[in-house]
């Protein structure tokens, strides 16, 4: 019996559990109202998006501008079909088709642009993702064009809760195995990477298919909830906007995507207040994070049940190192105060 | 043939805003490794600027260009001195998120000032209202200005790159930063002298765009930037007369898809375009393969 | 038995000539020294060998078994699964990963799970998990590596990065293992202390080791026979005694007056 309750996996699962059921309780006593469940819609959204941009950029080290294209792809995949089978098992079916053709996307756009490195792979998927815009907006027949595919809601927040974990379950897994680590040391030094046996080409093929692979569930999820799909919803400010919450959680960690994605949902929603100036708030704390904390909230470290179940230590933890850091900093000072050799 | 010589014409004109835009994106670029995304809102910031030099001010058009051109200038140089400069020695990705916050800042505070409604420049009479005709061609002294003032600031770029000590000053700090510094050469001041040179370049594109095509708005910057963006990487990214032939040659491609019906894919062909020389050659048309030593 | 030949490699970028018809023949578990000076083009065959390059003509082969299989042409990734492992020049390790992740990733192309147990970490994956780290640590250990398993390698001290690189390159379970200079950088203690595990992983793993290296001492102490090359040509192949009292090699790149060893 201890050794269950001991197993990593049992107290991800207690936590996911009382998670849902404080959910559920706010959202009962409509202390969440409805506004508030659009918001926390958008939070599992954002947050399947963001751990599947986070699986291509900050652990393989392809830098994708692109994702919002991918999520657009099941977004019109899903609303197609469910428009035509307008069941729950339609809706399944569309989840499910939405993700496959969102990952041959993702697969046709990881093949040809292997041989770029960083900034021309950015540009090359932020054009991807802008062609597959106007072409949306321009089958008008099938798509309706710029006006937009009205939809049904086929899911509540539970479904999203579901489709999160799910989610985040299956990358974190696959980062934990050796294709995982695969991936991560393409990231950390190609040549080397290939040195040691792995095909990287394949790999990052292979980033780039799950990633979209999930970036299409969650357009899926998208259309599904939001009665309305147009293609400029999925566009660059779209794609931008998940990679921020990516880097400002922190690139190759993935409760840091997880905190971030709450935390910028929060903050957006109480920018709100201030409308006018919202964006302008937004945009000045992007850079001043940038410029103070590029590596992002939680850099490429995890945030672990353990750590909040032993909360004490570690931030006890958290004081010694600060206070070794002012240590060596005086130290170092009183070194060159006593410095023997003169320095004119 | 007449209305491939009239699209030419054309082509020239939109061609010429490009390769203006394009060359502050290739400087920036080839000097700092930096994908400027605020590049486009200076473009906007400047097309605002000569309007109100024009309406408010009531100046004529080439003061209310080189005051344009100024404070472009200005607001450059800020940019990379409050956002950039930090980040020198942080990763690409945090550089770039950063412009990309710059840009946003610069948009959304334009749309807060000035309001997202569309302003039109007014006309502007006596010279530029006219328009003369070469056979069944028609050409407008509006063209002609674009063209005129284009050539001008190359033919002052050239002269400043190739001629002057800051000009080599800023080959050197693209070729190999830390050796341009071991020389004595000031680096800090040579890459806010390169986000000088073409945020005014992309100031004055603005106030021409504003001249010619007469209406502005906040987000005005978006699309040309990312169709100059291209060019820049078509003729060699970091390479100056790259920047002017992929200027060009957008704008010649662009106008001709538009012009011969497909303007619903005038946007797409565009991007097409830089997919494919991504693939097939990255450097560009005028770009040199570098290779990694391993 | 020859394990690897290499027959008129040359490699030219544009106009220079990197390796010019270099010919070499590498038998199974000798211990081949490559020396030459700097810029002579040693790190450019390391870099054919593996596929880094690709030959302008040439061609190399391996022998697997009864089998020969070319291996000009074929990408890294193949040549190492062929059994060809490599040390870098300047270290390139995986800096912000830990000790152990270094050497597991280069077990990746022998593990025994496929993607579905990766996304579902069905059993094999844990059991296969478990084997990882457990032979990770007994490479580790030969390196006396095993107690900083968790430590970043960026964070290790420069010699035992090196240490760190070709515990790396042995993960791979290579034939051949090619050691680009593995001594630099070390003082002489270090520089024995590399010569007694080359000498040792060679027998326990019963390798063929082709080497890089400037240090003489070490060269002329353990390798059995060395190559010289100098402007991309071999000028010089035979035992240290042969290559010490070469003309050629002592003009281009010994000097006079080399210290025994």
């Amino acid at each position: 019996m201890k050794k269950i309750l001991k197993a990593k996996g049992f107290k991800m699962l207690t936590a996911l559990v009382l998670t849902y059921i404080i959910i559920q309780v706010l959202v009962s006593t409509n202390i969440i109202n409805d506004y508030m469940q659009a918001t926390l819609v958008t939070i599992f959204i954002n947050i399947i998006l963001a751990v599947s941009l986070n699986l291509i950029t900050g652990y393989t080290g392809q830098f994708s501008l692109g994702h919002a294209g991918f999520m657009s792809i099941g977004a019109y995949t899903c609303a197609l079909i469910t428009a035509r089978i307008p069941t729950t098992w339609g809706f399944i079916l569309g989840v499910l088709a939405a993700a496959i053709v969102a990952s041959i996307a993702g697969y046709l756009v990881g093949l040809p642009t292997l041989r770029l490195r960083g900034d021309y792979l950015a540009i090359a998927t932020l054009g991807m993702s802008e062609i597959i815009r106007i072409i949306f907006i321009n089958m008008d027949d099938i798509t309706n064009g710029a006006a937009g595919l009205l939809t049904k809601r086929f899911v509540n927040w539970t479904w999203l809760f579901i489709f999160t974990v799910i989610t985040v379950y299956f990358i974190s897994n696959f980062l934990k195995s050796t294709h995982g680590r695969a991936c991560i040391s393409i990231r950390e030094d190609e040549t080397a990477s290939e040195a040691v046996g792995i095909n990287t080409t394949k790999y990052k093929v292979m980033a780039f298919t799950i990633g979209s692979f999930f970036a299409g569930i969650a357009g899926a999820l998208y259309a599904s909830y939001f009665y309305v799909i147009k293609p400029d919803i999925f566009n660059f400010n779209k794609s931008v906007n998940i990679l921020v919450i990516v880097v400002f959680g922190g690139l190759g960690s993935l409760s840091g995507s997880v905190v971030s994605a709450i935390v910028l949902a929060l903050v957006s929603s109480f920018l709100q207040a201030f409308s006018d100036v919202q964006m302008i708030l937004y945009s000045l704390l992007l850079i001043i994070i940038m410029i103070f904390k590029p590596g992002g909230l939680l850099g490429s470290r995890e945030l672990s049940i353990a750590m909040l179940g032993d909360w004490r230590a570690f931030i006890g933890e958290k004081f010694k190192a600060l206070r070794s850091r002012k240590e060596k900093k005086t130290t170092a000072k009183e070194d060159l105060d006593n410095d023997p050799v003169e320095n004119k | 043939m007449d209305q491939l010589l009239q699209q030419i014409i054309n082509g020239i004109s939109l061609g010429s805003i490009y390769a203006l835009i394009a060359l502050g994106y290739t400087m920036v670029y080839g000097i700092i490794k930096l994908i400027n995304f605020a590049h486009c809102d200076v473009y906007m910031i400047g097309a605002y600027i000569g309007f109100v030099c024009i309406t408010s001010l009531k100046l004529g058009l080439i003061p209310a260009l080189l005051i344009a051109m100024a404070i472009c200038t200005i607001l450059g140089v800020l940019i990379e001195r409050i956002a950039y400069r930090p980040l020198r020695n942080a990763t690409r990705i945090a550089v770039l998120i950063t412009a990309i916050g710059v840009s946003l800042l610069l948009e959304n505070g334009m749309i807060l000032i000035a309001s997202p409604q569309v302003r039109v420049y007014p006309q502007i009479d006596g010279l530029l209202a006219k328009s003369f005709d070469i056979g069944r061609i028609t050409i407008n002294m509006k063209q002609v200005l674009i063209l005129a003032t284009t050539i001008i600031l190359m033919i002052l770029l050239q002269f400043i790159v190739k001629r002057t000590r800051i000009g080599k000053a800023m080959r050197a700090v693209s070729l190999d930063t830390e050796a341009a510094q071991l020389m004595g050469i000031n680096v800090d001041t040579t890459i806010s002298f390169t986000f000088a040179i073409g945020s005014a370049l992309a100031g004055a594109a603005g106030v021409l765009v504003g001249v010619y095509y007469n209406s502005i708005n906040p987000l005005m910057g978006l699309l040309p930037g990312l169709k100059a963006f291209v060019a820049a990487v078509f003729g060699g990214i970091g390479i100056i007369p790259g920047a002017m032939l992929g200027g060009y040659f957008i704008g010649m491609v662009e106008t001709m898809v538009a012009g011969y019906g497909g303007s619903m894919f005038r946007d797409a062909v565009v991007f097409a375009i830089l997919i494919f020389i991504l693939i097939v050659k990255p450097t560009g048309l005028l770009g040199k393969n570098v290779r990694e030593k391993v | 038995m020859t394990l690897l030949k290499i027959n008129k490699l040359t490699k030219s970028f544009g106009g220079l000539t990197a390796v010019a018809n270099v010919n070499m023949e590498i038998n199974k578990g000798e211990l081949v020294g490559l020396i030459g000076p700097n810029g002579a083009g040693k790190t450019t065959v390391f870099n054919l060998l593996t596929g880094v390059y690709r030959p302008t003509h040439g061609t190399i082969t391996l022998a697997d078994g009864s089998q020969e299989i070319a291996l000009e042409g074929l990408k890294p990734h193949k040549i190492c699964s062929k059994g060809l492992a490599r040390t870098f020049q300047n270290i390139r390790l995986f800096k912000e990963l830990t000790v152990l992740d270094n050497v597991r990733i280069a077990m990746h192309k022998n593990v025994a799970y496929g993607l579905l147990s990766g996304f579902l970490h069905l059993p094999s994956f844990k059991r296969e998990e478990d084997r990882l780290v457990e032979e990770s640590l007994r490479l580790l250990e030969i390196f006396d590596l095993a107690d900083k398993k968790d430590e970043l390698a960026k964070n290790l001290p420069y010699g035992e990065q090196r240490h760190l690189e070709i515990a790396r390159a042995l993960a791979t379970k290579p034939k051949l293992l090619l050691l680009d200079e593995p001594a630099a950088g070390m003082n002489p203690a270090e520089t024995m202390r590399l010569s007694e595990i080359i000498k040792r992983i060679r027998e326990k793993f019963d390798l063929t080791i082709l080497l890089i290296e400037h240090d003489m001492s070490l060269v002329m102490k353990i390798c059995e026979r060395i190559y010289v090359l100098d402007f991309g040509m071999v000028i010089a192949k035979g035992t240290p005694e042969e290559v010490k009292t070469n003309e050629q090699v002592i003009k281009a790149y010994l000097g006079e007056g080399v210290e025994d060893a």
